[in-house]
């Protein structure tokens, strides 16, 4: 895989002037390296040559990724799962920018990173206990260099950019990627990442997906210029992408991610694609927003844009897309298993790790708890 | 020499060296830490002797200072963060309460969050409005983090070193109107546990319970009565989470009678804990219901009045004629 990445630093040297060109229809500039057609078109800033076999693999990992995300929807239905946040439509926004991080890098995700985790080689069903109600995450973060689901919304930034200045005091040439979304881009958290960041010049590149939607308000709630232009302000790039087209997500973080690591600083990226969803399955988007807007994304759908690409160049066959259906077939029954087979968690439980080096307050309840558990099973004997 | 006589500001910028010397992963963070060497000095030539690198001035946002520290935790290092004052903490608490103390938690203890917060609290420094508060409360109710609170120069050294080798989150609220109050330190002692709280004075007939700026006002208190013919014992709790139960017990079941002391206010204040554990564990010894003395239900007020809002000697005395004459 080759990806330029002189058009992210290019933009630096411009002044970020980049970040707010227009095109002639005045609509926000947005870097797409293929069409909802499934039609690869160049860009004048970020390009990518990948193999059929890369391609292939990125395709692999969108449809493994919504078939995991399609079957938790399914179990949270059957009360497998207490609460499920679905990607559905933000696979290539995931796996692009998934795929465009190194071993050595760290992720920082928000609680709907499921395509994230699995680039990252988080097992899927690693993330359902906390859904399930077993635990609250509970996955060692440095294993895989994806931290921990974070449900307070921008929270993590902060993380991120302290976690990059960490890296950079290391010298270290790893970068840092911070999801978060549209809504979260009007928390103060997200805003003094971005101020501290800069400041210290953080190799951190922060990924917003604006999905357009945060819970029931739209982005025009939040913002009333594109936010990717929001960068400008603190001094370093900020880049529209299409969310929806798996290639250029993939190019344009890589480049981002490159320029961070070689010591170039923080970059926004806002990768514009669309919530086709629920927020989580409790929520009920009839409420608040119109089927004609789905269907209109339906249309530039990551999944059948990669599809149309590979078929119209011949670069899979009927056997690869017939396999796929298998894996995703074993992957569904596979999760399905896991999480009905997921034990509740120990009464005890709920005490430790509250602290890493003890607490007597803990230690006293804990014992009261348990004598008063005990109590029961003596009444029964 | 390893003992000295320092203030307490001194001892905690002595131990915070000490930190920086020993183990390379130790930072110092906040507003003014630097080149000023904080508001109140307590960092005064850490940065010119260990570099901007490692003592950070950073931008004024105090939930970025605690936020971006937790992402440096996470990377390997020991921060210890500066909250200039304790009413500027709150822009910090959601990242405290919420990431902070929950994190190891939710990592089922495959992270750690080793970083120490400090406060300068506390009033009686003629100061204007958000300077002066004891907020320590509104983190003991919070599990996950661990609060402390030295009286003393040794203390001031000797906690600071332990709150940072502690794998766990510590709050060290520094008791700002004490800085300049000088006492010895013995930088080769052996210290205590850090969260065990000490007898500072022994007495027979009732139990003065403080910590931070109240201990002095206690033992002042202790040598007042002593004059009457009463003798009162005194207990630097030193810890506020954990706190030190049992050394409480033991104190009030010899002397029979318990006041609690802070600046903090009285109600759901630390002393509402004690007096509940206490109560409970010494039904049977009390002669008297626990009393407390503290801040009013009210914003702390201005500068001229907090002689009157902050619990002083008359105030502790006038508690403790009230539990010896049950």
């Amino acid at each position: 895989m080759t990806v330029d990445s002189t058009a992210a630093r290019k933009s630096r040297r411009s002044g970020g002037k980049r970040a707010v060109a227009k095109k002639a229809t005045g609509e926000p500039e947005l870097v797409q390296l293929l069409t909802p057609e499934g039609e690869r078109v160049e860009h004048p800033d970020y390009s990518i040559d990948l193999s059929p076999e890369e391609l292939r693999g990125l395709y692999r990992d969108m449809v493994l990724t919504r078939r995991f995300d399609g079957e938790a929807t399914t179990l949270q239905r059957q009360g497998e799962l207490g609460l499920w946040a679905s990607l559905l439509g933000q696979e290539a926004a995931q796996i692009g920018s998934g795929r465009a991080t190194r071993d050595d890098d760290y992720v920082f995700p928000t609680y709907r990173e499921h395509g994230v985790a699995w680039c990252r080689g988080v097992d899927p069903t690693n993330l359902l206990g906390m859904f399930r109600g077993v635990n609250h995450g509970g996955w060692d973060p440095n294993e895989n260099n994806f931290h921990l689901y974070t449900i307070v919304i921008g929270s993590q930034a902060l993380h991120a950019t302290g976690y990059a200045m960490g890296v950079a005091k290391d010298g270290a040439d790893s970068a840092v990627i911070a999801y978060f979304g549209d809504g979260a881009s009007s928390q103060g958290d997200v805003a003094e990442a971005f101020t501290f960041a800069a400041v210290y010049n953080a190799p951190v590149v922060f990924f917003c997906q604006n999905n357009q939607w945060a819970i029931s308000e739209p982005t025009e709630k939040q913002t009333r210029v594109p936010l990717y232009q929001r960068a400008q302000g603190y001094g370093f790039p900020g880049v529209r992408v299409d969310g929806n087209d798996v290639l250029a997500v993939l190019a344009v973080t890589k480049a981002a991610l490159d320029r961070a690591r070689t010591g170039e600083g923080p970059m926004l990226i806002e990768a514009f694609t669309y919530r086709m969803g629920a927020h989580t399955t409790s929520d009920d988007p009839t409420r608040y927003r119109r089927d004609e807007e789905r269907e209109l994304w339906e249309a530039k759908d990551p999944i059948l844009r990669l599809r149309a690409h590979l078929e119209r160049e011949g670069l899979a066959d009927e056997a690869f897309f017939a396999g796929l259906e298998t894996e995703s077939d074993a992957l569904a029954k596979r999760v399905r298993d896991t999480v009905r087979a997921m034990p509740d968690p120990d009464h005890m439980a709920m005490f430790e790790h509250t602290y890493a080096d003890g607490h007597a307050l803990v230690d006293e309840e804990r014992a009261q708890f348990a004598a008063y558990q005990a109590s029961f099973a003596e009444e029964t004997n | 020499m390893s003992v000295e006589k320092l203030t307490i500001a001194k001892a905690i910028n002595a131990s915070l060296r000490t930190a920086l010397e020993t183990d390379p992963k130790v930072l110092i963070m906040g507003e003014d830490v630097g080149k000023l060497g904080g508001v109140f000095r307590v960092t005064d030539g850490l940065q010119k002797d260990f570099g901007e690198d490692r003592v950070i001035d950073t931008p004024l946002a105090e939930s970025g200072i605690v936020g971006t520290a937790i992402g440096m935790a996470l990377r390997g290092y020991r921060p210890v963060v500066e909250i200039q004052f304790d009413g500027f903490v709150f822009p910090a608490y959601d990242q405290i309460v919420t990431q902070l103390a929950k994190m190891h938690a939710r990592a089922l203890g495959k992270i750690k969050l080793p970083v120490v917060i400090r406060i300068p609290y506390g009033g009686a420094i003629g100061a204007v409005e958000h300077h002066s508060e004891s907020p320590e409360s509104l983190f003991a109710h919070v599990a996950g983090l661990k609060i402390v609170s030295p009286s003393n120069s040794a203390d001031a050294y000797w906690m600071m070193q332990q709150a940072i080798q502690s794998d766990d989150p510590v709050i060290y609220f520094e008791p700002k109107r004490r800085y300049h109050d000088r006492s010895e330190v013995d930088t080769a002692a052996i210290p205590g546990p850090l969260h065990a709280a000490r007898t500072v004075r022994e007495g027979t007939d009732l139990t003065l319970v403080a910590y931070g700026p109240m201990v002095k006002t206690c033992l002042e208190a202790a040598a007042a009565a002593a004059e009457e013919g009463k003798s009162l014992e005194v207990v630097d709790l030193r810890s506020i989470s954990p706190i030190d139960f049992d050394a409480i017990q033991r104190s009030v079941e010899k002397t029979r009678r318990l006041v609690v002391v802070h600046e903090a206010p009285v109600f759901f204040g630390s002393g509402a804990e004690i007096a509940a554990r206490i109560t409970e564990r010494c039904f049977y010894h009390l002669e008297a219901p626990v009393l407390r003395v503290g801040g009013y239900h009210a914003p702390y007020p201005p500068s001229r009045l907090e002689d009157e809002y902050l619990p002083g000697l008359d105030r502790v005395l006038d508690s403790v004629d009230r539990a010896l004459a049950y």
